[in-house]
């Protein structure tokens, strides 16, 4: 299952000039970030500049929307994950997903990390394995007793923890947050960020969020995404360093009027 | 006064308003009015001839044959056998003995032999059902003086006997059997064909197939098979399946083939052409039911790292399930009332003998209904509507257990 971390590289992903089509659309432009293990690195942005388009680059979800292509690299654990005898299954596998709206399956909380472990060979002891994941994802006290209702039943905070808890099952290296805590109530969007400070022990993080308090709050590195070319509408990064500096002592002036609020 | 402005801003023209509603209202109300009425009016006019009185005169009086005072419709098998052996020439018991063994028929198949062949029951007249209710005694008077010698019965056409005895040629011993084991044998093929292939089909274009112009051409070709009259279909299935197709749709590969047919106008024909004919139903419902899976579980499954074949079976197809099994219900609702293409196809005319294997001859309730509504008798026309009722009914029960069957589906976490 899970391949060991392979310590030899400094960086989880790297991408080098990193361009990503819709069509003959270019969406997003010319990006080079390093996301640094066990760390939480956030992408923060105006809405439409490709945060979301960036993130699914890395686990090449982008590929389920038709007609999306790319440029450049993006290299994890030193592997160009776009060579073609890689298998993209494999990356989601090794680089899992939660996504903006919390989606369980349609089937119980216990399924919900059965099936998930179940198709990738898992053969120990699933009670132990649902327990374990659950209990990561501080669920587990909240539903042990109604583990064979169904996902959709939970509320919207619980369910986006259950998510967590089936991505977290497989023991991915990565998580990819898409705007995790979007849809959530500011209670259940402290609890998910409290989760995130806890599972970085074990797993590498990137979010995506609007949230700007969230990024400075939770996150280690931030990178900022911005339209580089407002007749091209195509997003770039335009700053990428650790999350305090990026608050405190920004160097580009478009993220300095951002993060203070003074943007557009 | 300002106040007063925006009240009165608030009830102009309300009346016109009010009745403009009222009138879009009726109207819609009305369209439903009409066609609740159309089909009470259909199921009435079934009904009223389903029923009624009916004089018939019979060529031996079943009181003289009886013996030692039983009267006919007591008497044993040895009996009612001994009494056709010893009316009927020779020639004839022989021929009945012939096809079909006196030992293996029952009393019941015995003494409808002699109500055929003996008794011999010729229609006089028949009235429908309301004519009998509300006119019996002129009925009876006119009877009276034009056939003194008719009896006057009031007869149910759909009875149990009706649905239990095999098909003959006599109106009063007439059966559907036959054609109900038709129908059902004939919807089997068509579902065992369409159901797998129309899914199949409807899997690979939404998920699989990419958008290039080659699959938009058979996109726009499935829809447009959808409205192609049947009777084409019936043409299609008589050059695939009963010519090209005879060695395997009459059984002969098989080794099977029925001896009283030797082509392949047979049961799996009749199945395989209407499963042609439903497979755009299905198809573009399951598509429809396909489409509607949100994206979301899409990415859940794909997002933890589930092939696309996973993703599929494990959610897209239990989501999808309702809704294709609705257009399922479709197809078959359509496939059970087709005449035409199975016309086409070579149903038999007559046939007394179940199917019994995918390579018997067959008759189908539509085709049944059919040809007793072209018999000039007006008796076959009460046998129409009352096998009408049976195809209702049948139709119904098989749309039921199929809803039965999508509502344990849909019943989701």
């Amino acid at each position: 299952m899970a391949t060991n971390n392979n310590s030899n590289h400094k960086y989880v992903i790297e991408t080098r000039d990193l361009d990503i089509f819709y069509g003959s659309f270019k969406a997003v432009t010319g990006v080079n970030m390093n996301v640094e293990r066990h760390k939480i690195t956030a992408i923060i942005g105006p809405s439409g500049c490709g945060k979301s388009t960036l993130l699914r680059a890395f686990n090449r979800m982008n590929e389920l929307y038709a007609g999306t292509s790319i440029q450049g690299q993006v290299m994890f654990e030193g592997e160009d994950i776009y060579a073609p005898q890689v298998d993209p299954v494999e990356v989601r596998y090794r680089i899992g997903m939660v996504f903006q709206k919390p989606n369980p399956f349609p089937k119980s909380i216990y399924e919900n990390i059965a099936w998930t472990a179940r198709i990738h060979g898992y053969k120990g002891n699933m009670n132990e394995l649902v327990e374990n994941s659950l209990r990561q994802a501080a669920l587990w006290d909240e539903v042990k007793d109604k583990l064979h209702q169904s996902g959709l039943s939970l509320s919207g905070g619980q369910q986006q923890r259950l998510c967590i808890a089936r991505a977290i099952s497989i023991k991915p290296e990565v998580i990819l947050m898409d705007e995790p805590a979007s849809a959530l109530d500011p209670i259940a969007t402290l609890k998910i960020e409290e989760l995130m400070q806890e599972i970085k022990k074990s797993y590498t993080i990137v979010i995506v969020t609007h949230n700007m308090q969230q990024a400075a709050r939770a996150s280690d590195y931030t990178a900022m995404m911005m339209l580089a070319d407002r007749q091209a509408r195509s997003g770039t990064v335009i700053e990428f360093d650790e999350t305090n500096r990026i608050f405190t002592n920004p160097k580009d002036k478009r993220t300095e009027d951002y993060v203070t609020g003074r943007f557009g | 006064m300002k106040e007063k402005a925006i009240v009165q801003g608030f009830s102009d023209n309300l009346g016109a308003r009010n009745r403009k509603g009222t009138i879009w209202y009726v109207l819609f109300q009305a369209s439903t009015v009409i066609g609740i009425l159309a089909l009470i009016a259909l199921v009435l006019n079934i009904i009223n001839g389903a029923f009624g009185y009916v004089a018939y005169e019979a060529r031996v009086d079943p009181d003289t044959l009886a013996v030692d005072g039983i009267p006919l419709t007591d008497q044993s098998k040895e009996q009612l056998v001994a009494l056709l052996q010893s009316t009927l020439s020779s020639g004839a018991y022989t021929k009945l003995e012939n096809d079909k063994p006196f030992a293996e028929r029952s009393r019941e198949e015995v003494y409808q032999l002699i109500v055929e062949r003996i008794i011999r029951p010729e229609v006089v007249q028949v009235w429908n059902l309301w004519p009998s209710l509300t006119q019996a005694d002129e009925i009876r008077a006119t009877l009276a003086s034009e056939h003194p010698d008719a009896e006057l019965d009031f007869i149910s056409w759909l009875s149990k006997d009706f649905v239990t005895r095999p098909q003959t040629s006599e109106a009063f011993t007439a059966g559907v059997r036959t054609a109900i084991f038709g129908s059902l044998w004939t919807i089997l093929f068509t579902i065992l064909l369409a159901f797998p292939i129309g899914v199949g089909a409807a899997i690979y274009l939404e998920e699989y197939a990419s958008d290039n112009r080659f699959n938009r051409i058979i996109q726009t070709n499935i829809n447009n098979l959808a409205g192609v009259p049947s009777i084409i279909y019936g043409i299609l299935g008589l050059a695939i399946f009963v010519r090209t197709l005879e060695p395997l749709t009459s059984g002969e590969i098989f080794g099977l083939v029925d001896p009283t047919t030797a082509s392949g106008r047979t049961v799996l024909s009749a199945g395989l052409t209407l499963g042609l004919l439903v497979l755009p139903i299905i198809i573009i419902n399951a598509q429809e039911a396909i489409r509607a899976v949100p994206r979301s579980l899409r990415n859940a499954s794909f997002g933890v790292g589930a092939t696309k074949w996973q993703t599929v079976w494990s959610h897209v197809l239990p989501n999808a399930m309702p809704g294709i099994l609705t257009g399922t219900i479709l197809a078959i609702s359509r496939a059970i009332g087709e005449t035409a293409p199975l016309v086409v196809v070579g149903a038999s005319t007559a046939i007394s003998f179940d199917p019994n294997s995918p390579f018997s001859k067959f008759t189908t309730l539509p085709i049944q209904i059919y040809q007793w509504t072209s018999r000039p008798q007006d008796e076959f026309r009460s046998l129409a509507a009352a096998s009408i009722l049976v195809l209702l009914v049948l139709l119904l029960t098989l749309n039921a257990s199929a809803v039965l069957l999508r509502n344990r589906f849909s019943r989701r976490y």
